[in-house]
């Protein structure tokens, strides 16, 4: 099937560009419609600015190079307006903080109806309960009470609904969530987790869906891509990847997670550091950090190795870790 | 009886009429503020004596509590025998709009040039922080002596003058919030959801610099009536027959040994006038920018 999204070469640097530091590296990514792709790293692996890229909301400074193509369009190319008229539409995102992403000065009707207006400026006039319609899509309690309220008198869940709500009021075909549920509790993050499925279901979105939450992943993706000092070293299907890590850092990674046997609880965490972006070494950037390092990870880079159907990773012991 | 409303610290009577940040309003200065804008707006109705009128035959009359005054001239006449009382509202009329014209004119301004650049950043900003630090570099006394010579006096001349010297204290204010409120989530949300720049600039970043920009404008009033009164004083603001305290002041320096109240008057009301509106605004600032980023 076409992708709905075929990222090419995705290349995002920063600083001088004598010494660039390269906070997304040589990414190849297709999402295709309807699917949930789940991308997962530590901090500093370059997930959000790959989002911000693909929005391209990155500050000025930023060097982005390559190709993002998105239902037959390229958005790299495309000018701001003609950029700002596909955002919110067909291509929408739900931030990372919902406390600090709504305007203190206006109520929640208030901005659901903006986004709404935007949407309807072709087709349309306003509907009356329009966003209160919208907030119930995404089972806010009370609707009729929250489109009256201001942003302060909502919780973080209540106000991470609404904008859920805001980002799929216009059905958009592709809906790109970073850490959607990082800033909220635990009992919260569930619930926002399966709106994203609903939303599947109803709208028929693709979701792009950031997070270091592997557990949230692995019930909510078809696919995950596990990135690492902004360079994708593993790309599969959920289920074989969480069954069967191919790459060091994917096993390490899913090791981390505290498992509870018996009375006890483990954790293992990743030995080393995340390395300095703006001083990669040469071959593998996880080498230093890998258990099964040899000569060659620390010198060349890794080329890409097709373990299975749509399983992909770089890794210069691929062969051997199966 | 009273058990609960005292477990709770203050009552809901008292809570009601408990002051938040900035403590107590100024309410001597606020009155003050709101009489001299109700002479301004109103003083002709309640006046009968017209601010110019001659009368030779009631020259340098003392106010109505001293030997020798009258009750037709409340607060004495001048050298000419026209009414002080009539003269200062008249100055409050002149005085006032000349302040509330060049801070709207000026704020706006300030506001346009200071939302560009601190919203669109890169060249633009570059060139009009340059222009503003310049504007702010010179003495503002000096700056408006110089429009002034090159303008000339009068009423509209003044207002633009002190336009091109409080503009850019605006600008500069409104690019430096702006700066911040741009790094806000919801300005990237109202991007993400398709919004376009003018429609962020103006729905979601300038409702939110408003309150520092009222609150120094609420300030300025005080400054530009110095400025106003103190251009009348020297010559080159509001010329007669129009009537300014600056202006009055001057024209009674002369008499000061022996009619005091030409002279007393017009000061005392400027002193009022610029106090009253400073302490409001200072009021203002404290309840609304507890900061003190101005």
């Amino acid at each position: 099937m076409e992708p709905l999204l075929a990222i090419r070469g995705l290349n995002v640097r920063f600083g001088p560009s004598e010494r660039p530091v390269p906070a997304v590296a040589d990414v190849d990514l297709d999402v295709a419609p309807q699917e949930i792709v789940g991308i997962a790293g530590e901090s500093g692996s370059g997930k959000s600015t790959l989002c911000g890229a693909i929005m391209r909301t990155l500050v000025r400074t930023a060097r982005v190079s390559g190709e993002v193509m998105f239902s037959g369009r390229s958005l790299l190319t495309l000018n701001d307006g003609e950029m700002a008229r596909l955002r919110g539409r067909e291509l929408s995102m739900v931030l990372q903080n919902p406390m600090t992403s709504l305007d203190p000065l206006y109520t929640i009707g208030n901005q659901v109806e903006e986004v709404l207006r935007e949407r309807r400026r072709d087709g349309a006039g306003l509907r009356p309960g329009g966003a209160i319609e919208v907030l119930r899509r995404v089972h806010l309690t009370a609707p009729e009470l929250r489109v009256r309220q201001y942003p302060h008198q909502l919780s973080g869940g209540m106000r991470q609904r609404v904008l859920v709500g805001m980002a799929t009021a216009a059905a958009p075909k592709l809906l790109i969530a970073d850490e959607p549920t990082t800033a909220l509790d635990a009992s919260i993050q569930d619930e926002i987790l399966i709106l994203f499925r609903e939303l599947r279901e109803t709208a028929g979105s693709a979701v792009i869906i950031v997070t270091h939450d592997l557990s949230a992943i692995r019930r909510l993706s078809d696919r995950v891509v596990v990135m690492y000092a902004g360079r994708i070293v593993e790309e599969g299907p959920t289920g074989e990847v969480f069954r069967a890590p191919r790459h060091p850092y994917t096993r390490a990674l899913l090791a981390s997670l505290p498992r509870i046997e018996g009375d006890e609880v483990h954790l293992e965490p990743i030995p080393g550091q995340v390395p300095d972006l703006a001083s990669l070494p040469p071959g593998c950037a996880f080498a230093a950090r890998c258990p099964v390092a040899k000569d060659i990870c620390r010198g060349q880079r890794p080329p890409e190795s097709v373990v299975a159907d749509r399983h992909r990773l770089f890794c210069w012991r691929a062969e051997e870790t199966a | 009886m009273s058990a609960t409303s005292e477990g709770s610290g203050l009552g809901p009577f008292r809570r009601r009429f408990t002051w938040g940040r900035g403590g107590r309003p100024p309410i001597v200065a606020t009155t003050i503020c709101v009489i001299l804008v109700i002479a301004a707006l109103a003083g002709r109705n309640f006046i009968t004596l017209a601010p110019d009128e001659v009368d030779f035959t009631a020259i340098l009359t003392p106010p109505v509590w001293i030997e020798g005054g009258s009750w037709e001239h409340l607060l004495g006449t001048d050298q000419l025998g026209r009414d002080m009382l009539s003269r200062l509202v008249a100055g409050a009329r002149i005085s006032l709009l000349t302040a509330c014209a060049a801070v709207i004119a000026g704020g706006t301004i300030g506001i346009a040039l200071g939302l560009t650049a601190g919203y669109l950043g890169g060249l633009a900003e570059a060139v009009i922080m340059r222009v503003v630090d310049a504007f702010l570099a010179l003495p503002f006394i000096l700056m408006a002596l110089a429009f002034v010579a090159a303008l000339g006096t009068g009423v509209g001349n003044i207002i633009i003058v002190m336009v091109l010297t409080n503009w850019a204290r605006y600008a500069r204010l409104v690019r430096s919030e702006v700066v911040l409120i741009k790094q806000r989530d919801f300005v990237l949300l109202a991007r993400v959801a398709g919004l376009n720049r003018r429609a962020i600039a103006l729905r979601h970043i300038l409702p939110n610099v408003l309150t520092s920009i009222l609150v120094l404008a609420i300030l300025d009033v005080g400054r530009a009536i110095i400025l106003e009164s103190s251009l009348s004083f020297l010559g080159l603001g509001i010329q007669p027959p129009d009537v300014s305290w600056g202006l009055t002041l001057a024209e009674g320096r002369t008499y000061m040994t022996v009619a005091w109240w030409l002279t007393l008057w017009p000061g005392v009301a400027i002193v009022l006038a610029v106090m009253s509106f400073n302490a409001v605004g200072e009021w203002l600032k404290a309840r609304f920018d507890p900061r003190g980023q101005l």
